[in-house]
């Protein structure tokens, strides 16, 4: 669905750095890393839009005409005027840290978690960063493409509990 | 010396008699993860019926059971679940890997899944199938009846530790894929 273009051109002259495009009848919008909570906090308090409906990662390793590493995605919702908008920053290693949405939307935390748990992006200022999914012990971020589908072991290798144990 | 036994009486050996109480009155536990475990229910409903075998009585604590039935996936984060329940299960006590998941992982051919609980649980029937059919489960537990029939001592000596586990193939032989070093130190 199209954001209004209201709310595009206000972005756009407020800050510089921001990409727009359209992709089959949805807004799309790079933002640099440096901006996100910025761009994130002026789309919420200046332009209503007050439901974050996902926070995800896409790996672009070897990826064709891809030019960065991994694209966070956050897709908003603005539930009173109907928009729609994605929102991606691009990320580079070793610079794996943004900063946490939590403050903006509580609703961030458990997504955020399981970016963390999945690609290894850790966001500055989360109040619980734990993995959500995968055993604390776990020690690689199974989403990432030079992950081997099967694992390094971890299926096998997991330890066998003991009678006093359990 | 001849004796002559009233005909209500029957000799038997002990080891035998107490084989005899086991497998007639098998109380599963349902660890049922998957679609597998739908089969299970139909298993123990009235269609399939089966208490005609002596083991419907489902018991979803595992102080009360003495036959663990793995029905379905297990991943790496259910895996301790699965192995306290196992172990808080009296002894003597059996198991049975119901469908292709639980017993080598299936089609989830992937890094959390288990591949095959019998790297970390004794197990003594496999069924194929994916889900298996009631019958199957059944005949399964037909077989385990004649297995603890034929296997079974009074003291219980069949499941010493030590000689269960070497008896158990895939415990040992399984090969470790690839390296867990740094799963391991973290372990640690």
């Amino acid at each position: 669905m199209l954001t209004r273009p209201a709310v595009i051109t206000a972005l756009t002259q407020q800050f510089a750095g921001l990409t727009v495009s359209e992709f089959r009848g949805d807004t799309r919008l790079v933002a640099p890393r440096e901006q996100a909570f910025a761009v994130l906090e002026q789309l919420k308090f200046a332009h209503g839009f007050d439901l974050l409906v996902d926070v995800t990662c896409v790996d672009y390793l070897n990826a064709r005409e891809a030019t960065d590493r991994f694209g966070l995605v956050y897709l908003l919702a603005n539930t009173v005027e109907n928009d729609r908008l994605t929102v991606r920053v691009f990320l580079n290693e070793p610079e794996l840290t943004v900063p946490s949405m939590v403050p903006l939307w509580e609703g961030a935390n458990w997504l955020e978690r399981e970016v963390y748990d999945m690609f290894g992006i850790t966001f500055a200022g989360h109040p619980d960063l734990r993995r959500i999914l995968l055993p604390d012990e776990f020690a690689a971020y199974p989403l990432r493409k030079d992950y081997p589908l099967r694992g390094r072991g971890e299926r096998h290798n997991f330890p066998v509990l003991r009678r006093d144990q359990a | 010396m001849a004796v002559d036994l009233p005909d209500n009486v029957v000799v038997t050996k002990l080891d035998e008699l107490a084989s005899w109480c086991r497998k007639n009155s098998l109380w599963p536990m349902p660890f049922a993860t998957a679609c597998c475990g739908i089969e299970l229910m139909a298993t123990g409903a009235s269609k399939y019926d089966l208490a005609r075998f002596g083991a419907e009585v489902f018991r979803f604590s595992p102080r009360q059971c003495d036959l663990m039935i793995v029905a379905g996936r297990v991943v790496m984060k259910m895996l301790p679940v699965l192995q306290r329940i196992w172990q808080q299960m009296p002894e003597p006590k059996w198991c049975i890997s119901m469908g292709a998941c639980a017993s080598t992982g299936g089609v989830f051919d992937t890094y959390c899944v288990v591949q095959g609980v019998d790297r970390f649980l004794p197990v003594d029937m496999y069924i194929p199938g994916c889900p298996p059919r009631p019958e199957q489960l059944i005949q399964a537990i037909i077989d385990l009846q004649d297995k603890i029939q034929r296997e079974g001592t009074i003291f219980g000596a069949e499941f010493k530790q030590t000689q269960r586990q070497q008896a158990k193939r895939a415990l040992i032989e399984l090969p470790v894929i690839g390296q867990a070093s740094e799963f391991r130190a973290a372990q640690s």
